[in-house]
């Protein structure tokens, strides 16, 4: 399985067509404490850059984009309940959806583990 | 009111204490401002309802106001600057008593709301024809101009937004406050002091913006500076971020200017028709009396009003309410509570939807969610009254 990651601090983890959504521990830090999510319905389909859920600290609410196109298999209803998990555990059990992938040709434009704490450094 | 060209920013006096601390610094009102500070938001938050916070409010407008002829150990002399500002607010500022402080409103001529501002007559008999005036940052440009047209050759502007203002709030802030200036504990909410420190003359009030009880302190720059590291050394007290100010004010349901307030609305319609004491009613004799006893006597066709999202979503400014498919409002500051664990809200609706209890949908990223009209505040106040 690789990561990948986004100038918008998303990252996706790819296991096979499948991949695994998330915001990254730098959003998490940036955004502060969260108090709540706002996911998709399975079966959602999005387009890369679309954003597919929002995310709400006590100060704003920022939008989540998708990194790669793909349709939604399950969502992270554990984050409803518990938005907090995304301080603790931003890339680890906070993550948002499962999607299977649609043109995995799109990871292509993405960020490794490096190049994106290359990215974050340069913020 | 945020400003994105950073390099014309103005710094308070506590800039290089924000810079200690940590802070996550952003433009606000023309000045680089904490937000927030290592501990986060929600952590700050709770740390003032539980102990005490330190507030850097230096970006407002503190000023003093004096006769033209000067201070006089004469308690006419406090009706003659008493009356001239009455000119510009509604509220009674001729009634206060020596040391008190009102909160009260700026008025166009058609009665909608400039600014929201705290009066304060001076305690020291010989400081009689001098009015203490704290305005909000963001505001203190007009306001001040408004005062200097209106009052030329009446009455004298100091401008003291040079020095340092600090709130300290929180249960533990007398205790705090005290092992400095003492005579501070005798003071009730909305009573006002100068008091000595090492030679330094400060001017120390009970009130504050976050619904604890706690005071706010003005001193010179570098006095100021001084006291407020001594502060923040107490284990008690650990400093606070606009984040944090933000989501206290909204829990204590006190208003925001340039969000719930705004020169359209007037105090009635704003809720806050009791800053305009009896005699002014009766009298009649401020900017925009016509429509605002007009709204006393037939009430206000829109109020200010909390409202309680039944959800875990919070609602932000701009988000439009509804009662039965019809829009009947619009939330005017919206945010989560870390205290009361829930997202808290405010806004104006149609009067007829005022009251609370009554059965409202948010219209939040295109989806109606239910919500309640709710009485304000959110925590009940702690003031020492």
């Amino acid at each position: 399985m690789t990561t990948y990651y986004t100038k918008d601090h998303e990252w996706i983890r790819v296991d096979g067509d499948t991949g695994t959504v998330g915001i990254t521990n730098y959003a998490a830090g940036q955004l502060g404490d969260v108090v709540y999510v706002e996911l998709p319905e399975t079966g959602a389909k999005f387009a890369r850059g679309d954003d597919f859920a929002v995310v709400e600290s006590v100060k704003a609410a920022s939008d989540v984009y998708a990194p790669v196109s793909g349709s939604v298999l399950e969502v992270n209803t554990a984050l409803t309940e518990a938005p907090e998990k995304v301080n603790e555990a931003a890339q680890g059990d906070a993550w948002f959806v499962r999607v299977r992938l649609t043109d995995a040709g799109e990871l292509s434009g993405l960020m490794d583990e490096a190049a994106y704490a290359a990215f974050c450094e340069g913020l | 009111m945020a400003d994105t060209n950073t390099e014309t920013l103005r710094r308070t006096a506590l800039h290089p204490l924000h810079v200690l601390y940590g802070a996550k610094l952003v433009p606000f009102a023309g000045y680089e401002m904490p937000v927030q500070f290592p501990e986060g938001v929600k952590e700050e938050h709770i740390w003032t309802r539980s102990d005490a916070g330190l507030f850097d409010v230096s970006h407002m407008g503190p000023s003093f106001l004096t006769l033209a002829s000067g201070m006089r150990r004469d308690p006419a002399a406090h009706e003659e600057i008493a009356a001239l500002i009455e000119t510009l607010v509604p509220s009674d500022i001729k009634g206060l008593k020596p040391g008190q402080a009102r909160l009260t409103v700026l008025l166009n001529a058609e009665g909608g709301i400039l600014d929201d501002l705290i009066i304060t007559r001076p305690y020291e008999e010989d400081r009689q024809g001098e009015l203490y005036i704290v305005v909000n940052g963001a505001m203190k440009d007009q306001d001040w101009g408004i005062f200097e047209t209106a009052l030329t050759g009446k009455a004298v502007l100091t401008r003291a937004d040079d020095g340092v203002l600090v709130a300290l709030q929180g249960p533990k802030a007398e205790k705090v406050l005290s092992a400095y200036f003492p005579e501070c504990a005798g003071l009730k909410f909305m009573e006002c002091r100068r008091l000595e420190l090492n030679g330094e003359t400060f001017v120390v009030s009970r009130c504050g913006y976050t619904g604890e009880d706690g005071f706010e302190v003005w001193g010179r720059a570098a006095a100021g500076t001084e006291l407020a590291g001594l502060l923040l050394d107490d284990p008690c007290v650990r400093p606070i971020g606009l984040g944090a100010r933000d989501s206290l004010r909204l829990e204590a349901g006190l208003c925001l200017y340039g969000h719930d307030l705004a020169p359209e609305i007037s105090p009635v319609e704003a809720d806050l028709a009791w800053v305009i004491q009896k005699r002014r009613r009766e009298a009649g004799d401020f900017p925009g009396a016509a429509r605002i006893l007009r709204e006393l006597k037939d009430g206000p066709a829109r109020k200010r009003v909390g409202i309680r999202p039944l959800e875990r979503a919070p609602a932000r400014e701009g988000t439009e309410i509804f009662v039965g498919g019809e829009a009947v409002g619009v939330v005017t500051s919206g945010g989560f509570g870390p205290s009361i664990d829930a997202p808290v809200t405010m806004g104006y609706v149609a009067a007829a939807h005022a009251a609370p209890g009554t059965k409202i949908d948010l219209m939040v990223r295109g989806k109606a969610r239910p919500a309640e009209i709710a009485s304000l505040p959110f925590i009940p106040a702690r003031y020492k009254r």
